[in-house]
């Protein structure tokens, strides 16, 4: 059952043939950072390409029309998600160190 | 078993269950052409039932405030979690907190990095606190709004200030903090009890217009609360994992 | 494009899990854990999309404008908040296996005993 594609009644109107292109792109680009982000194997620089990742994911939201999703996975996905993973390889390289 | 050989089981599994998920996925409507009733049925009435113009929080905190109830306390547990995983091993002992840099010439942090981070924390401590008790209205509500006020915690830590850190957020107060807001959700739901409606009942009044922040009762309450118990359990996971790098393993130094 | 998000939903969860598997590297599983959870935020906010509809937020467009669903948009995003809390959990979790067993490499982990 297809709804009729209303106009958006909003002082901004997006043509729709230019959201689905905005959104296939940014899918794209989703999936490529997702494959990134696995196959990165030191986790120092896999934090930054998860950071990277959080941030494409945002902007994925935002095109998808969901703007709350968007403050949640900016904030977990880009600041609070690495500080956590550093800490705590910080923690695991500091006792490898007091080892040797 | 090798890993050559795992490699391969997991190609074989993984190629069944992609053709299973994409076979049910398939059965979806399509992308973009969304049938169902319930969408359209809460966009129809979230309004005029609870006067706040921000549907996603009337849902999250009105209509399904019982799931959220939940979620809020999967996110208390494992905070909890996280302190209790963290205990001290049997030999370890806990140093006092110093600074180790105090009698280096350059500073650990430098200070562009001190200055940008300590900058933004005003600002986001102001934005996360609009966000947590303007649910009603725009794209905000209690889980964003207290993401945003814990990262303005984690700032501080970045801008290399860790004593200021531990100073301001003892893990004791951010425990204390985190429980109390926790159990005020569930106690603004048990007063609607004791009005004999239902739990988590709408019973504060609703407001005049839809979208003023003084508008649909509980919900602005309780999206208050847990933004401040979001805030509190990302500063009690982030001073457990920064006490970690203070405990000195049995037999060193 | 109408399964295309779909598809790339399953691509992720593949990739995900292909990376959970060949890990060695215990922080390393965790974060690909993260991207398999992010596959399903992908395919909760695709199942609500409705094509030219606006975020359901009637604070200044008129009350009956067609927007897509927020019950999933609400799903989500407490998802991505308690995801962050649980991750921590996991991370502690692998900081005290260090502790205990000096090595983070899921395969060495698996031949200790006790």
């Amino acid at each position: 059952m297809t709804f009729a594609t209303a106009a958006v009644v909003t002082p901004y109107t997006v043509p729709l043939w230019l959201m689905d292109v905005l959104q296939v792109t940014v899918l794209v680009l989703v999936a490529a950072a997702a494959t990134a982000v696995v196959l990165v194997r030191d986790p120092v620089r896999q934090v930054i390409v998860l950071s990277g990742y959080g941030l494409l994911l945002a902007v994925l939201f935002l095109v998808f029309q969901a703007p709350d999703v968007t403050l949640s996975e900016l904030s977990v996905g880009a600041i609070v998600l690495p500080i956590l993973v550093l800490l705590a390889l910080a923690k695991v390289r500091r006792r490898e160190e007091g080892d040797k | 078993m090798s890993s050559r050989q795992r490699l391969w089981l997991f190609a074989t599994a993984i190629a069944g269950f992609s053709a299973f998920y994409l076979w049910g996925l398939a059965g979806l409507p399509g992308f973009g052409l969304y049938p169902g009733p319930y969408g359209d049925v809460i966009n129809r009435i979230a309004v005029g039932q609870t006067n706040a113009t921000g549907v996603v929080s009337a849902v999250n905190f009105a209509y399904r405030g019982f799931d959220t109830l939940g979620e809020e306390f999967i996110l208390f547990v494992a905070a909890t979690g996280v302190s209790l995983v963290l205990r001290h091993l049997r030999g370890e002992r806990e140093r006092a907190p110093r600074d180790d840099a105090i009698d280096r010439d350059d500073s650990v942090t430098t200070e562009a990095i001190t200055i940008a981070a300590l900058i933004f924390v005003g600002p986001t401590v102001a934005l996360g606190w609009f966000l947590a008790s303007h649910a009603q209205t725009s794209p905000s509500g209690g889980f964003q709004g207290g993401a945003v006020l814990g990262s303005a915690f984690m700032l501080i830590y970045l801008g290399g200030q860790f004593l200021i850190f531990k100073r301001i957020s003892p893990v004791a107060v951010a425990d204390a903090v985190e429980a109390a807001a926790a159990g005020s959700f569930a106690a603004v739901g048990v007063a609607a009890l004791a009005l004999g409606l239902p739990y988590l009942a709408n019973i504060l009044p609703l407001g005049g217009t839809p979208g003023a922040v003084s508008s649909s009762g509980t919900i602005a309450l309780i999206s208050f609360f847990v933004g401040i118990e979001v805030a509190a359990a990302f500063a009690v996971v982030v001073s457990e994992m920064l006490e970690q790098t203070l405990l000195v393993p049995a037999g060193r130094r | 494009m109408e399964f295309f998000p779909y598809i790339v939903v399953a691509w992720i969860l593949a990739v995900g899990l292909y990376g959970i598997v060949t890990s060695r590297h215990l922080v390393h599983q965790i974060l690909c854990l993260i991207v398999v959870q992010t596959s399903t935020y992908v395919l909760l906010l695709a199942v609500g999309y409705r094509r030219g509809a606006v975020a359901p937020y009637f604070y200044d467009i008129p009350r009956h404008t067609p927007a897509v669903d927020p019950v999933v948009q609400a799903l989500a995003l407490t998802d991505v908040v308690v995801e962050a809390a649980v991750t921590a959990l996991l991370l502690a979790i692998a900081v005290q296996a260090h502790k205990r067993f000096g090595t983070l490499d899921p395969h060495e982990l698996v031949e200790l005993r006790g």
